[in-house]
């Protein structure tokens, strides 16, 4: 939706980035997108010639990555660098490029921007480059801005300005920004839907407040208790997820999540649950969902994560020794398989 | 298990000895022409059998350097660094190795800190072999018993580090920290670089060890929540210098120094409701550089509290206490509640 914050939220290899970088057609071989359609104001850019598809990136829709020194180059200055997004497209006139480009340093607050778009990129600290780089991705005005961890690499007091200024931006100028991170502090704060993604697939999505509140997916509901609080009593045991995400080139049979999820049925282990509303506006993929694991599985007060330890669910045995022997059940009774990266 | 166990009474503590006694200690290192980094300048603290104690601070504060400090990896510039009564700055070659023994380090690249071309069994042997603690097939037991004591299958001895998980590494890791009984581990950001749903399950791991083996733990992160979570005490690092330390239980309510308010008010609190609330006390600027510290606190060209020139730019304040079991170093800690 224009002028809307959406948060991408998954593991490493959840397949979050490569959900950003199919939109913008930047999917290095030998992957490729192999079905589905990306609309973007009723255009498919999965069908888009690659020179059109550049027209779109960059201008319309624009990117900034998680390392901001790998992302721009040491040997250019960051003003021309930033200049170049808009000499590349033909959104912002010539004569007003040079400019705009400081006018950008200075929205993004970096103090005496006129002198700094002369400096390069090894003179910008971390949070610097990272405001140098949200500049050049909002240099052409564009109506979609993807985030790709664009925090993460940062300490938290930068982290807090950085997110501090996609919020004003987004109000300011109603960008739309695609937030891709695992930090689930960081969507409460800057996004109001949310997207969870595990082993490559969508499994509950929403706005964020609501599944904040009260996740329906087993999957998100651990992710939000397995985190160390700063507000929370300390004292408390951390619900940590038991096991490891699933090995891409061999998944499970049925739902993904099941060979580490509490709340599984014996129906999950066969049949891959599809997204179904749970709730007005909210959908997630799950056989049981979190209100029925409360009514009859006592999740409420659930101690003991390990995999089927609230249904009292074992794989079937055949199953089993397929799964065991990829990845774990149970890292403490069967102890966690090593795992091919 | 409900809750745990692991939060030490702080006054049962404060009569026992300190296993730890870090004094003074200073790490300079010289950076060409450019002049010196102050990396740890003249840091003091006490660490007491049982007890975990975190240390935090942003990249570049001097944390992980005092780590190494206390585990002697880096000699120290000044100071004395004592464990169990013996100043280990002091020593040097057979006598140093011996203490060594009780002081253990896990480090926070599990991919960066395991030898590739070693099996598994063998990175875990290695401190065993070197202090000749085990031979044969007494070796293998033992290894055995650590990969089980840390949540892995024991007949993985054989494997490579490659086949591992990031969180399975860092479990090798700790089986390799945990076999010379060691009494003190260093544990220098070991969940920073592991998933969110594999950091608890480390971060259990370290509580039921530290129970089971009667651990001391200086936990080092520069994400608050986590080391609030398992530390006893938490002590906050700015440029080189302690600002900060205070129980763990108090940290959220109360703080003595603006900069740990300031790092409490960044963090993101996982809940939209509390978010939307949150004030966040935005410092001016970024770091000074450690080559050139502000003078007097290191924190007034920042601060938002800040009175100068005098006395916070003219004047260091030393580190001192400010309530019960609670130590700042700030001009005007009772001034830190109207930030």
């Amino acid at each position: 939706m224009p002028g809307e914050t959406l948060a991408i939220v998954g593991e490493s290899g959840c397949g979050k980035s490569v959900t950003a970088l199919s939109i913008l057609g930047l999917v290095q071989r030998p992957g490729r997108i192999v079905g589905g359609k990306i609309l973007f104001r009723e255009t498919d850019l999965v069908q888009l010639p690659a020179e059109e598809l550049r027209e779109i990136r960059g201008r319309d829709i624009a990117m900034i990555f998680q390392d901001p020194l790998s992302s721009l180059n040491p040997v250019l200055k960051v003003g021309f660098q930033i200049n170049e997004a808009m000499r590349a497209h033909d959104k912002i006139p010539k004569d007003e490029v040079a400019a705009r480009g400081i006018d950008l340093l200075t929205q993004v607050r970096v103090p005496d921007a006129a002198r700094r778009v002369n400096d390069y990129p090894h003179q910008f600290s971390g949070g610097m480059r990272q405001r140098a780089m949200i500049a050049m991705g909002l240099s052409n005005k564009p109506e979609i801005l993807i985030a790709d961890e664009p925090t993460t690499a940062l300490d938290v007091t930068v982290q807090a300005q950085i997110l501090e200024l996609l919020r004003d931006l987004n109000e300011a100028t109603g960008t739309s920004i695609i937030l891709i991170t695992h930090n689930l502090g960081v969507v409460a704060g800057l996004c109001k839907r949310i997207v969870v993604m595990y082993a490559g697939e969508i499994v509950e999505q929403g706005p964020v407040e609501q599944i904040f509140e009260s996740p329906q997916h087993p999957y998100t509901w651990s992710l939000l208790r397995s985190i160390p609080r700063i507000d929370a009593n300390r004292r408390e045991r951390l619900r940590s997820i038991e096991g490891l995400p699933p090995d891409l080139i061999q998944l499970p049979p049925g739902c993904k999540f099941s060979p580490r999820c509490p709340f599984r049925i014996e129906r999950c282990f066969t049949d891959d649950p599809e997204l179904q509303n749970v709730a007005p506006d909210q959908e997630a993929a799950c056989w049981v969902t979190m209100k029925r694991a409360y009514a009859e599985m006592g999740a409420a007060g659930i101690l003991d994560t390990r995999p089927g330890a609230a249904s009292g669910i074992r794989p079937p045995k055949d199953l089993a020794a397929k799964i065991v022997d990829r990845r774990t059940l149970d890292a403490t009774s069967v102890a966690e398989a090593p795992v091919n990266e | 298990m409900s809750s745990t166990t692991l939060a030490v009474d702080l006054k049962s503590l404060a009569t026992q000895e300190p296993l730890l006694r870090v004094v003074d200690v200073v790490k300079h290192f010289r950076a060409g022409v450019a002049g010196t980094v102050k990396a740890v300048d003249g840091v003091s603290f006490d660490v007491r059998p049982g007890e975990t104690v975190g240390l935090v601070g942003e990249s570049g504060c001097g944390k992980s350097t005092l780590g190494r400090l206390v585990t002697q990896l880096l000699p120290a510039t000044s100071g004395q660094v004592i464990f169990d009564g013996v100043d280990l700055t002091k020593l040097g070659g057979e006598k140093l190795r011996q203490q060594r023994k009780q002081l253990q380090m896990i480090f926070q690249d599990p991919y960066a800190s395991l030898d590739p071309r070693m099996t598994v069994g063998d990175i875990i042997a290695e401190p065993l072999v070197n202090f000749g603690l085990v031979s044969g097939r007494q070796k293998n037991a033992r290894v055995q018993e650590l990969l089980r004591v840390v949540g892995l299958n024991p007949y993985f001895n054989n494997r490579y580090p490659h086949e591992f998980s990031g969180g399975q590494r860092q479990r090798i890791g700790i089986a390799r920290a945990l076999g010379l009984n060691p009494r003190l581990i260093v544990c220098d950001e070991p969940v920073s670089a592991l998933d969110v749903s594999i950091q608890a399950q480390i971060i259990n791991l370290l509580e039921d060890l530290q129970r089971e083996f009667k651990l001391t733990y200086i936990f080092i992160a520069h994400d608050l929540s986590v080391v609030r979570h398992i530390s006893d005490r938490v002590m906050v690092m700015y440029l080189g210098k302690i600002v900060e330390v205070s129980p763990s239980e108090d940290l959220y309510q109360s703080q003595e120094h603006p900069y740990t308010k300031a790092l409490l008010s960044s963090i993101p609190v996982p809940n939209p409701r509390i978010e939307s609330q949150r004030r966040l006390i935005e410092l001016s600027g970024e770091i000074p550089s450690p080559l050139n510290p502000p003078s007097g606190c290191h924190f007034h060209t920042r601060c938002p509290i800040a009175k100068v020139p005098t006395p916070c730019a003219d004047t260091e304040p030393p580190l001192e206490q400010k309530a019960p079991n609670r130590f700042a170093a700030c001009h005007f800690s009772e001034k830190v509640r109207t930030v």
